[in-house]
Order: C-alpha cells, then sequence, then structure tokens
C-alpha cells in the first residue's frame, strides 16, 4: 500500500485514503459552449498515460477530503511530490534527473 | 519419551516432552509434544506420506521447513475443520491430531491413480494443450470436467469457515524478518539503540539453521541455545516485538509488509477466544531481510521415492527432533553440508552406507572427520538410479563418466546440491537480483526500497561473517530509521560450519541422452526430461519455459525446483544462466488462508448495512426489504395471505385513492450554502436556479462534462443563499464528490459550503388525496393552503413540535408533501403521522408502489431509465435545460454530433397489446418479428409494471426515434412468443396533472 502526503493535512497516509480522480492540469474552458469539436475531444477524452512521470488528481476522500495534484511515476508508482489544487505544474521535480 | 521406532535416545531437544497422540490414515501413532507431523511420522519409520499430482507416485518428507513439495496432508479437527495441502514439516503436533494422505484411492499404498505413471510417456509436458484439442465441443462437456475432477490435491473444505481470525496493523522502525543467527543479531543490534524492532520467523522456535547445525558456537553457547536466549532478551524489551510462527508473506510498496501469524493452529483445543490466524500488516522504516537459504536436491532418476531426502532435513530431524531418517542411509552430494549431516547421523548410531560426492577431489575437515568416522567416500560418482517404490530400497553408483554400476542397499538417501538463497522477498520488493558467476547463485543486486538483505539469503557464507553483517545491518537500520545511541556488543561467533558450493542441474544419468524420471519439480511432477522438452518444442524464455511445463508454479513456488529448472533449460538453450533469467517471485510467500485475509469482514460485517430511523417500524410491520446499495429499504409491506403482488396493487390503489405514507429517508440530501449558492447550482445543473424565489422547488437535472444526464432530484431553495438539494439513493455520495470536485477545482472562486444531509434528515413522503389532511393537525407554523403552500414549494417550521423542512411535492403524481424531519425523531413523527393516516384509511407503501405510481406518471429513475448514455432531450426533459445559459457542466458535451443527431433512442411509453401481459425489463425491442436472426434490434424496455390504477400493464422504453413513433407498432420477441407492443407517451395515469392539486 502507497503512502500519499497530502499537502493539505501535510502529513503521509495511506492509499486507503485517497481517491484518484484522473490526470490533472486539464483546464476546463471559460467559454464552455463556444469550444470547437476538436477542442472539446481533447479537453475530455484525450489523456497523456504516460510511462513515467504523470501529473494527476487525488482527493483525500477519508481525510481533509480536499483535491490536490500529484507527481507519480507510472513505472515505480513512487509519488514524487504533491502540492495543492491550483498551484503550478511544478518545472522541477525533486530526485528526478534533467 | 514416546517408544517410537527411530526416536534416538539422547537426541534432539525435546526429550523431556510429553506425549502426543495423532492418527495418521486412521493408524493411531506416538509423538511428542515438539514434534512436526512430519518428524513425528518419521519417529514411527513413516516416510511414505503422499501421492503426485500427474502420476500419483508415491512420495515421502522431502524437508524440514515450509519448502516442503510432497508431504502435504488434510488436518481433520471436526466435520468444518478440514483444512487441505497442509504442510506435515510446517503442522506442528498436538494430542489427538488427525491427518490423511491425499490425492489417492483407494489407500495411500495401492492408488488405481498411478497408472498415471506407467502411462506416462502420454502425459509429457504440454500434454494437455496438445491433446485435447479436438473436438472442439468436447472441451465443454468431456475433457475440461475431467481434468477438473482430476486436478487439485486436497479436497476443500465443504462447510462455513467456524474459526474467527484477527487483524492488525503495526509500524515500526526496524522489521527483521526470518529468526536465524542472521534475523536474530540484526534485532539485537537494532533494539539495544531503543527503536520500535518487530522480529518474525516462520517457526515454532527462533533458530533457523541453527536447529540443525551441531557445530556452530556464539558467545560461548551452543548455537541453538544462545538463540533461545538472545530471543528471550529480546522478548523482554519493550520496544520489540517478537513473532513466531508468523510468515512474511508479502512485501509491498513503501516497505508494508504482509505477515500472517499461525495463532492456534497448534494447539490441541484452540477455544474460541483464539483467533486461528492473525494478519499483521507492518509498515516499516527499515527492513532487514534474513530469511536464510534452501536446499537443493540432486537431480537423478527416481529421486522422488520415499526416504529420499534433503541432507539439511535430515539433520535437523536428529539434532532438533531426536528422530533418525533411517537406520542405513546413503549420502549423495555436490557439496560439503551433507557431509555434516553423515557425520552426525554416524555419531547417532546410524549405519551410513556411503557418501557419494559428484565432486572429483574434494577438500576440507569435514571430509577428513566422515573418513575417520569410517565413513566410505566415493568421489566423482553419481548415483544414477535410486531402488524401491513405496520405500526407497537401494541407490545405484556409477562414476560419473561411466563405468560399472553397483548398488547399495539403503533405506533412505540424503541429498544436497548445495543451497539456494532465499531472495524471495527481496525480489517482491521490486530489488533486483544479480548473478554470482563464481558461486552460482543468484543474491541481492539492485535495491528498490528501504531495505537490506543479510545472511544467507545475502550470499553470505559461514556464520562468523553472518553474525557480523548482520549486526552491523540492523545497527545501520536503527540509524536510518533515527536511532541515536547503541550500546550493546556484538555476538562471538567461537566456532562455525562453512560449506562450499554445489551444483545446478540434473546429475550425470538424467541427461538430454535419458528418458527416466528425474525430478525437478515434485510438488508438479516435472522432471529434466520435461523441461528439455520445452526447450525443444521452441520455449526460449524461462516465463514460457515454466508455464508449458509448470515448474515452479504449484503451491511451494519452486522453492527447491527454480534453479535447477533454470540450469537445465540454460544448458539445453547454450545460454548462460543470467542470460535465461529467473521467474519473477510473487507473494505470497507460502499459502496464505482466505480467512486470515478476509478477517472479520465476513457475513453481517463484509460491507456496512445502512438502516432509516424509520426502519424498526417497517420491521415490526412485517415489510419484506430490498437492498438499495447499502440501503435496507421497505420494498412492500404484505399483510396477512398477501403475495408481492397483492400487497403491491393494495398499496398503488390507496395512495390514489386516500393516501399513503412512504419512508424516503434514503434520498440523498446535499445543502448548498453560501452568497454564490445559486451561481453554483447554474454550473451543476441544467436548469436556471437564479430566479427561483426562496420557498419554491424545481426539478434539478445534473449532467456530466459529455453531456448524458448523471443524476437528478427535486432541490428547494429555503433561502436566497440556501439550497436543500435531493439525490438519487445510490447517486448521493459520487453526486457529493462531483460538487465538491468542480467546486474545489474548476470554480474555487465561488463562496459556497456543500454539507451531506442525507442521514441528518428522515424524509416521510405523505402522498394522495388525502395527505394534507392527515398532516395539516400536526404542523405548526405553516400555512397549508394550496395558495400559501402550492405544489413544489418548501416551509420550515414544526411537526409534532420538531423542526421541520416542509416540501410540497409529488412523485406519483398525487397531491403530496415529503416531511423532512431531523432523523431522531423519524421514527416518532412517522408514528404520530401513521395515527392520523389510520383514520382516513392510509397504506404504508414499499419501494415496489412507489416504482409503479412513478411509472404510471412517466416519472423517470436515474439509472433505470437511464443508461450514462442519455441526453435529457432523450428522456424527453428538454423543459429542464435552461436555454439562455451560457455554462453548465454538460452544455458543450450535449451539443456533440451524435447527440444532436436524429434517430437516438429516446424514452417513450409501451402498451401491450394484450393488456395483461406485463413485459420483461431487459426486454429487446424490434421492428419486424419475422427478420432473420440476429434481428436489428432497435430498443429495450426500462420499466415495466401491473399497473392496478390502469388496470393494465404499462412499461417505459428507450427506443431509436421513440417520439416519431407514437402510435407505432412494436414487437418484443422472447421465448415463448413475440409480444406486440403500442408506443405510447410516457405518462400512463391522469395525463393533465389535475391530482397534484386533486
Amino acid at each position: 500500500m502507497l503512502l500519499i502526503r497530502c499537502p493539505y493535512c501535510e502529513e503521509e497516509r495511506p492509499e486507503l485514503e485517497f481517491r484518484n480522480a484522473g490526470e490533472a492540469h486539464i483546464a476546463r474552458s471559460a467559454n464552455m459552449a463556444g469550444e470547437s469539436d476538436d477542442d472539446f475531444e481533447k479537453f475530455f477524452f484525450i489523456r497523456s498515460n504516460p510511462k513515467g512521470i504523470i501529473y494527476e488528481r487525488w482527493r483525500h476522500m477519508h481525510g481533509c477530503a480536499r483535491f490536490f495534484n500529484a507527481v507519480r511515476d507510472t513505472v515505480t508508482d513512487r509519488f514524487v511530490m504533491t502540492y495543492k489544487a491550483g498551484e503550478p505544474k511544478p518545472s522541477k521535480l525533486p530526485g528526478v534527473g534533467k | 519419551m514416546s517408544g517410537a521406532s527411530h526416536r534416538i535416545s539422547g537426541a534432539g531437544r525435546f526429550s523431556q516432552a510429553k506425549t502426543a497422540r495423532f492418527s495418521f490414515d486412521g493408524q493411531s501413532y506416538a509423538g511428542i509434544e515438539g514434534d512436526t507431523l512430519a518428524s513425528a511420522l518419521l519417529a514411527n519409520g513413516v516416510h511414505l506420506v503422499g501421492r503426485s499430482f500427474k502420476y500419483h507416485r508415491p512420495r515421502g518428507i522431502l524437508s524440514a521447513g515450509a519448502e516442503e513439495p510432497n508431504a502435504l496432508v488434510e488436518i481433520r479437527r471436526d466435520a468444518a475443520r478440514k483444512t487441505p495441502n497442509v504442510r506435515a514439516t510446517v503442522q506442528e503436533l498436538y494430542d489427538g491430531l488427525e491427518a490423511q494422505s491425499q490425492n489417492r484411492w483407494p489407500s495411500l499404498s495401492f492408488d488405481v491413480g498411478a497408472v498415471n505413471d506407467i502411462a506416462s510417456p502420454m502425459f509429457s509436458a504440454g500434454f494437455y494443450y496438445k491433446t485435447f484439442m479436438w473436438p472442439k465441443a468436447a472441451w465443454k462437456s468431456l475433457y475440461e470436467p475431467k481434468i477438473r475432477a482430476a486436478a487439485g490435491l486436497g479436497v476443500s473444505p465443504d462447510q462455513p469457515d467456524p474459526d474467527h481470525y484477527s487483524s492488525r496493523y503495526a509500524h515500526c522502525d526496524v522489521l527483521v524478518l526470518g529468526g536465524g543467527a542472521a534475523g536474530i543479531a540484526a534485532a539485537l543490534a537494532a533494539a539495544e539503540t531503543g527503536v520500535r524492532v518487530i522480529l518474525a520467523d516462520e517457526q515454532a522456535e527462533f533458530g533457523g539453521s541453527l536447529r540443525f547445525e551441531s557445530g556452530a558456537k556464539i558467545d560461548g553457547q551452543d548455537g541453538f541455545a544462545w538463540a533461545q536466549a538472545a530471543v528471550a532478551k529480546l522478548t523482554a524489551m519493550d520496544n520489540v516485538r517478537v513473532l513466531p510462527r508468523t510468515t512474511a508473506f508479502g512485501y509491498y510498496a513503501q516497505n508494508f509488509v504482509g505477515l500472517v501469524e499461525r495463532v492456534s493452529d497448534h494447539l490441541k483445543a484452540p477455544g474460541h477466544d483464539l483467533a486461528r490466524e492473525r494478519l499483521w500488516q507492518v509498515r516499516a522504516k527499515r527492513v532487514v531481510l534474513a530469511s536464510g537459504a534452501i536446499e537443493r536436491h540432486m537431480v537423478f532418476a527416481d529421486n522422488d521415492r520415499p526416504g529420499i531426502m534433503l541432507a539439511g532435513a535430515a539433520r535437523t530431524y536428529l539434532n532438533h527432533y531426536g528422530v533418525a531418517v533411517g537406520r542405513n542411509v546413503g549420502v549423495y552430494t555436490a557439496n560439503d553440508s551433507a557431509y555434516a549431516a553423515a557425520i552426525d547421523l554416524k555419531k547417532a548410531g546410524v549405519n551410513v552406507a556411503a557418501i557419494v560426492d559428484l565432486r572429483d577431489n574434494p577438500t576440507g575437515p569435514v571430509i577428513d572427520e566422515a573418513r575417520a568416522l569410517g565413513i566410505e567416500v566415493n568421489f566423482g560418482r553419481a548415483v544414477i538410479r535410486a531402488g524401491g517404490k513405496l520405500r526407497v530400497s537401494s541407490m545405484t553408483v556409477q562414476p560419473k563418466n561411466g563405468g560399472g554400476e553397483r548398488t547399495i542397499p539403503v533405506d533412505a538417501i540424503l541429498m544436497s546440491a548445495g543451497w539456494t538463497p532465499s531472495v524471495h522477498l527481496f525480489s517482491q520488493s521490486r530489488g533486483k537480483v544479480a548473478f554470482n558467476d563464481e558461486t552460482k547463485r543468484f543474491v541481492p543486486g539492485t535495491y528498490a526500497q528501504d531495505c537490506v538483505s543479510v545472511g544467507a539469503c545475502n550470499g553470505t557464507d559461514g556464520l562468523s561473517a553472518t553474525v557480523d553483517e548482520a549486526y552491523a545491518a540492523g545497527a545501520k537500520a536503527a540509524r536510518d530509521a533515527g536511532a541515536k545511541t547503541a550500546k550493546g556488543t556484538k555476538p562471538k561467533v567461537d566456532a562455525s560450519e562453512s560449506w562450499s558450493r554445489g551444483m545446478l542441474g540434473a546429475a550425470p544419468g538424467a541427461g538430454p541422452d535419458t528418458t527416466v524420471k528425474a525430478f525437478v519439480d515434485f510438488q508438479n511432477d516435472v522432471t529434466a526430461k520435461d523441461i528439455r522438452q520445452a526447450v525443444h518444442e521452441g520455449m526460449r524464455s524461462i516465463e514460457h519455459v515454466k508455464r508449458f511445463t509448470t515448474n515452479g508454479m504449484a503451491t511451494d513456488q519452486g522453492k527447491t525446483s527454480n534453479m535447477h529448472g533454470l540450469a537445465i533449460a540454460a544448458e539445453m538453450l547454450g545460454k548462460p544462466i543470467p542470460e535465461v533469467g529467473l521467474t519473477t517471485f510473487r507473494a505470497p510467500y507460502t499459502p496464505v488462508t482466505f480467512g486470515a485475509i478476509v478477517s472479520h469482514a465476513r457475513g453481517p460485517l463484509f460491507d456496512p448495512t445502512r438502516k432509516t430511523a424509520i426502519h424498526p417500524w417497517a420491521e415490526a410491520q412485517g415489510a419484506v426489504f430490498e437492498d438499495v446499495g447499502q440501503w435496507k429499504r421497505a420494498w412492500y409491506f404484505p399483510k396477512a395471505g398477501e403475495d408481492m403482488h397483492a400487497a403491491v396493487d393494495r398499496e398503488c390503489v390507496a395512495v390514489r385513492k386516500t393516501a399513503g405514507l412512504f419512508d424516503a429517508s434514503t434520498l440523498g440530501k446535499i445543502e448548498v450554502v453560501g452568497p454564490d449558492a445559486a451561481k453554483f447550482m447554474e454550473l451543476l445543473y441544467t436548469n436556471p436556479w437564479e430566479k427561483l424565489e426562496p420557498g419554491r422547488c424545481r426539478y434539478g437535472i445534473m449532467l456530466r462534462e459529455d453531456g448524458f444526464i448523471y443524476d437528478d432530484g427535486v432541490v428547494g431553495r429555503l433561502a436566497p443563499d440556501r439550497f436543500h438539494v435531493t439525490t438519487t439513493t445510490g447517486g448521493a455520495p459520487r453526486v457529493m464528490n462531483h460538487m465538491e470536485d468542480y467546486l474545489q477545482t474548476e470554480f474555487p472562486h465561488l463562496n459556497v459550503w456543500l454539507t451531506s444531509i442525507t442521514e441528518q434528515w428522515a424524509v416521510i413522503a405523505v402522498q394522495g388525496p388525502k395527505s394534507r389532511d392527515i398532516i395539516a393537525p400536526l404542523v405548526e407554523g405553516i400555512d397549508m393552503s394550496d395558495e400559501a403552500l402550492p405544489h413544489m414549494s418548501v416551509r420550515e417550521g414544526k411537526i409534532c413540535g420538531v423542526p421541520t423542512r416542509l416540501f410540497r411535492m409529488s412523485f406519483t403524481g398525487e397531491r403530496g408533501f415529503e416531511v423532512n424531519v431531523p432523523a431522531d425523531y423519524g421514527q416518532a413523527v412517522w408514528e404520530a403521522l401513521w395515527a392520523e393516516g389510520q383514520k382516513h384509511g392510509a397504506a404504508a407503501y414499499g419501494t415496489e408502489a412507489m416504482h409503479v405510481l412513478r411509472a404510471e406518471k412517466g416519472y423517470i429513475i436515474v439509472g433505470q431509465d437511464t443508461d450514462g448514455t442519455v441526453t435529457p432531450n432523450d428522456a424527453g426533459l428538454d423543459w429542464a435545460v435552461g436555454k439562455k445559459k451560457t455554462d453548465f457542466v454538460g452544455i458543450r458535451g450535449m451539443a456533440r454530433p451524435d447527440l444532436v443527431a436524429k434517430g437516438r433512442k429516446q424514452l417513450v411509453g409501451l402498451k401491450t397489446k394484450d393488456p395483461k401481459v406485463v413485459l420483461e425489463e431487459g426486454a429487446q425491442i424490434v421492428e419486424d418479428p419475422k427478420q432473420a436472426i440476429p434481428m436489428k434490434m432497435i430498443g429495450h424496455v426500462t420499466s415495466s409494471y401491473w399497473s392496478e390504477n390502469c388496470g393494465r400493464s404499462i412499461a417505459l422504453a428507450l427506443v431509436a426515434g421513440g417520439r416519431d413513433r407514437i402510435g407505432e407498432t412494436l414487437y418484443v420477441p422472447m421465448p415463448n412468443g413475440v409480444i406486440e407492443v403500442e408506443v405510447t407517451g410516457m405518462v400512463f395515469f391522469d395525463e393533465t396533472g389535475g391530482r397534484l392539486n386533486g
């Protein structure tokens, strides 16, 4: 069972307390009704599914109930870092080369 | 002490122990307390304990530990407590133990299935894949049932497990897995710093190989005695938890380790206070792996005869249990450690017929000592065959490069091909093993987690080096986990045994030029020939060889066989071993019971059961309940002599004639509060909310971003900044999650609070022409007139003296109310309303009548009439979508080309031509019943009931282009004939809706 650090509780807690909520940093358009079919397709259906570093949303369901963002390595399953919802995508990751 | 035939007086550690009687296959024997079932059987001269999996060959006891592939028996306590496939080498003896052999009929010594051994050329590797291909139809009817009946060893218990199991979480700084010399030394070093330590070992007693290593001396004591003293010291420390009989079976992410503790399987009468097993889920800052090594057997012809066993096991039986495994034993080895076994047995008075050593000219003190004791030692020779059937009777020896044979009579053969480091847990931790070319061993290479391997499992040879390494690693693990001080002393190894190498693969006489049965994997009956055949037939990867031959795939997971199998495959492929690669070790290390994993989560504790405040009243009335998610809901309230049909008809008629009371407490309820509450509602629902006046209600539809209906419910605006939202019963948690998601991440600028109030409010629906008459006398502070409280409005006041949110709304089409009261008052208010209702002839109705009544009015149920691919337009709910709105969740998805295309499935009503026929929900609908099969299906029935109020059956259906088909005749083909239906509108009763105010 993984340990995940909730950036709001500032604690590492077991995976059981959390729910994954899909890929992060996919912004909903401010002009949703005006989106083209192609843009809506990209927004709603297309996901990156990387081998390696993924940016994703988690919710501390059985804790503070907040949504937050996490950087996880899909190869090792290791959480690289977590950060609060609304914070920008980190440009530098701790312990990751390049 | 018992007078068992093979117990050696003065040997073993249980000389003062009490006798324990036990039975095996109905025959009674005497053992002693401290024995395993295996040692007790051997003490009585019993080697034949089972039949093999495929060939039904007689099998004996191979090992003295968890790696045992052969000695699998059934242990019976009573009719319900029958445990199959218990390793006799692990099962501790208790007085009265009953064991049965497996996989034989009619008896262990005469087994009809042994014909498979004679017919074995038929059953070579890949036999099933190749033989049962044709005819195709026979697979299902003939082959599979026969193969399944013949497969497997033990028989599953046929009654529910009466035992209970417990489960604990634990945290520690240093978790030490394995309690031999290495584990104990590491635990001592860590514990002395004061950090929290857990030490676990699978055996009843700590000591590991010190149980048999008679040459070990530590701190001036015999090795085993030192281990007991050290563990006693650890047990007495407050910061240490010592767990014997505890197997670490799985190593998971971030030092999360699963252990199972056998709490009472070794006790004569455990009683019900004790759990049978306890699951430990441990999170450790550092893990020290001290899992030791497992001895390999020699691969030669008929090496599976009972009486042939691992040399280290024979030594354990002698030095720990005081049992001689034979009176005239032969030894076959490629490694020094078997000499030590021969020496110990010889000293105990057992005749050692000969040592056969495959090596050409080994030298060393053990060899000299064996010779000095007068044991015949043969170098450069191989045992090419074992004689005997139910018990080994001889070994045939030949120079390894060919030459004259010599047959030596023996009653046991002790064998050792060397020791395989137990890297199972390390491998499970995702560490990568590395092959040491010099010692021909896979040892821990690259670590993936915060753990360290010490001792034999790390490829460290010799007790002295092991203790040094383990003590240092234990101290470092403690420091890494935060320890500051260390004040202990390292144990001093005074005398130690040291063994060199061994061999991998088939021994001479079992090479590619032979057809003998030289077993590699005893439990799955895989021979050296099978592995060669797999390579011959084109398997190149060790993963394919493994699956084709099933080598290493039995419950012992190839603890003794993997390395031999790999070496034989590598030789055939002409590749070095590391290039062929080791198969991945997976959890569990040894089999784990379902009981331990399930623990208390069974029966009523399997899943939470949610009951409403009114549940006890419904139960007392004899309601029949149905499960809706985790909720128990009253389904219908049968009166004496009524079946479900009669009860539901009566309830439906009562609601429309007078009134009905319905427990709607399970409906999801969410309070949306804040200055931006209306703005938030505008974004989450299709409907407009800004202009809804406080005190009024509206039916709301929630979509997902893709434009499909996600949930629905009536929403009341209590104040400009306060909405009381209702959701479907099953949808409440996901609707709350959906709302929170958008509020926290997409619309965080909105000042809104969301609170689940499902459990806080009990809801009593009072529906029917007399509903107001029933409620009004109990209400204070609310004007109940139609003018003051019209349909779709909400007021706060009091009922029966307690606060209420009183909704005027209807899910039946009748004048109706939903009385919300704090849940604690739910049943009292219900009873008061019930008493009032009795004056008017009201009935209690359940969820079935609720379904019928709403279907009569064409009100949909999300999840029944919709399935996640239905838009508001499809459901005929376009009126609920705010046309002037510029944004809400789903606004864009709803406009996708396919969602606005013609011919989509739309919700319509169906009336059967024969009004008495009730359609089946889920039945498919076609245009032309005479078309060829497969027919073109244009829709399906979503809801279907007998409506007593309409005097006929009614149904809702999703039909392609449905609304344009109203008046058309369609067909529902069923097994007993085709049903003719007419497409209608969705409202079957009171089309004008006049009864809402009736």
